[in-house]
């Protein structure tokens, strides 16, 4: 059995029972899981964690499903790599990659998908449904397909076809829609309403976005139980940068970690950075705007989280960072070129905000600092295109030599 | 005739300059619509409001065509609903 014991209201505290339900009935505002946390003390300690499977199941104990139920692809558990190079670069000492490009599905929304849809299966769904652009339809598809149920993926008609060839493999029924990002919303939203389906992020997503928490155990336990000073995360909704904050939380109310003293910095995209605004006009209220970035996997123009993300960056002495457009590309390359690591114009946002965060004295440079890495540059190909530029040469041995010393004089002269 | 009642819950985002007109009193008398407010927050610079409109399906998209005309944004309450 999960120690799950009501879903609450994050506006109002209304409780309801565990159900999928989404929205509160009194204020409208959004739900979210409660835990009867003095059960989860009963059981939960480190030892048990250890001796867990080596994937985000292992922390069961804090997710919303009933361990027998867990839809398992052996997602999470993913490495945390000390970056060395990078933080030299930067003027960090203790850089720490996490990097969750290398999920199944390579992103870290297989997180929050095997939650949600493990849970739709508790609720007996037969239908897995998403509206994306990217990363969260490839989950959805995965997992619709290792739990043998229906998949729908809803996108704007417009999009490119490749963005979609990761869903359509695992036998998702694709549905593009002929209208605008904002009419697609509102027909999945009534679509959710109307339909006995499992929409992992809108009937599903108390559960689903409880998923990202394991984000946080899994860094604290990888630093031998312990928080780090500062994370850097990715803001689209907002969702996983609550939920971070949230299970170093849960660590320390449990004892598992000493203090979660972290301080939570978020990071957008200049062209879709509504939480940024935000925060350097001083106020909790996130305006909308129209997203307009190179970073399509966080263009969330209207956050969920919005408003939840602010509070959490008061209540850890954070901020948020907007990458300039320009730099995305420029933190993908910093990343791949110091640690081997490939990822997706999300991570650019993140590494690009990180040495903004450095410069500025907001991350100190011997702060056990961690960037989290969520989703792999596989994903994104077509934005790196024009950094990525071959020697050409004929099989002739003196050709590649002379076009290898060309290419050196020109590498030279402009680092010169 | 049978009519098809429909409820919508919506979130309206009003820019600066729209803040002190009486928008949603208008969509009650011009459009066939109830209007029902749970949660709001009106500043200097920029307002929003949660509600639940109830009434004939077409009328109520009518009335939010009139609202995004009139320059009001209209979202999901649950934000975008879109990930990437």
């Amino acid at each position: 059995m999960s120690n799950v014991k009501s879903l609450r209201c994050r506006e109002c505290g209304s409780e309801y029972p565990v159900e999928p339900q989404y929205v509160c009935d009194f204020c409208f505002g959004p739900l979210e899981v409660c835990y009867d946390y003095d059960a989860v003390a009963r059981d939960i300690s480190r030892e048990r964690i250890t001796k867990g499977p080596l994937t985000m199941w292992r922390y069961h104990d804090l997710l919303p499903v009933d361990a027998e139920m867990a839809l398992d692809m052996q997602t999470g558990f993913t490495p945390l790599v000390r970056a060395k190079n990078l933080g030299r670069l930067l003027g960090l000492n203790n850089l720490y990659i996490k990097n969750d490009s290398v999920n199944p599905t390579f992103s870290f929304k297989d997180r929050v998908v095997s939650v949600a849809s493990a849970k739709a299966l508790e609720f007996e769904f037969d239908t897995l449904a998403c509206a994306s652009t990217g990363n969260l339809a490839g989950s959805v598809s995965a997992h619709g397909a290792k739990a043998g149920m229906n998949t729908m993926v809803f996108f704007p008609s417009d999009l490119e076809r490749g963005k979609i060839l990761g869903a359509g493999i695992y036998g998702a029924t694709l549905v593009a829609v002929d209208g605008t990002y904002d009419q697609v919303n509102r027909l999945c939203s009534e679509l959710a309403d109307n339909h006995r389906w499992a929409f992992v992020n809108i009937n599903m997503r108390p559960f689903y976005s409880e998923g990202s928490k394991t984000l946080a155990y899994e860094v604290a336990e990888q630093l031998g139980w312990r928080a780090p000073d500062a994370v850097v995360v990715p803001g689209a909704s907002g969702s996983l940068f609550t939920k971070i904050w949230k299970g170093l939380n849960e660590l320390k109310d449990l004892s598992l970690i000493e203090t979660a003293h972290t301080k939570m910095h978020i990071a957008q995209a200049e062209g879709c950075s509504p939480i940024v605004t935000a925060y350097d006009e001083d106020t909790p209220h996130v305006r909308p705007v129209t997203p307009d970035t190179i970073a399509k996997s966080l263009a969330i123009g209207n956050p969920a989280d919005g408003f939840y993300s602010i509070k959490t960056i008061e209540n850890s002495g954070g901020s948020a960072v907007a990458a300039p457009e320009e730099e995305v590309v420029e933190g993908i390359q910093l990343l791949a070129e110091t640690e081997g690591i490939f990822t997706e114009t999300a991570g650019g946002v993140v590494i690009s905000g990180l040495r903004k965060l450095a410069k500025s004295g907001k991350i100190q440079p011997d702060d056990l600092t961690v960037a989290y890495i969520t989703g792999n540059g596989l994903k994104t190909q077509e934005v790196v295109e024009p950094v990525v530029d071959p020697v050409f040469t004929t099989p002739a041995y003196e050709d590649f030599m002379t076009n290898m010393a060309a290419r050196k004089e020109r590498n030279g002269a402009s680092h010169g | 005739m049978v009519r098809v009642m429909a409820r919508r819950r919506v979130r309206f985002t009003f820019p600066e300059q729209l803040i002190t007109e009486p928008l949603i009193y208008n969509l009650g008398r011009k459009f066939e619509i109830v209007t029902n407010i749970r949660r709001a927050n009106v500043q200097e610079r920029v307002g929003w409001v949660v509600l639940e409109l109830e009434g004939d399906e077409d009328e109520i998209e009518r009335g939010l065509e009139w609202m995004i005309a009139a320059g009001v944004r209209v979202d999901p309450i649950t934000g975008d609903l879109i990930e990437g």
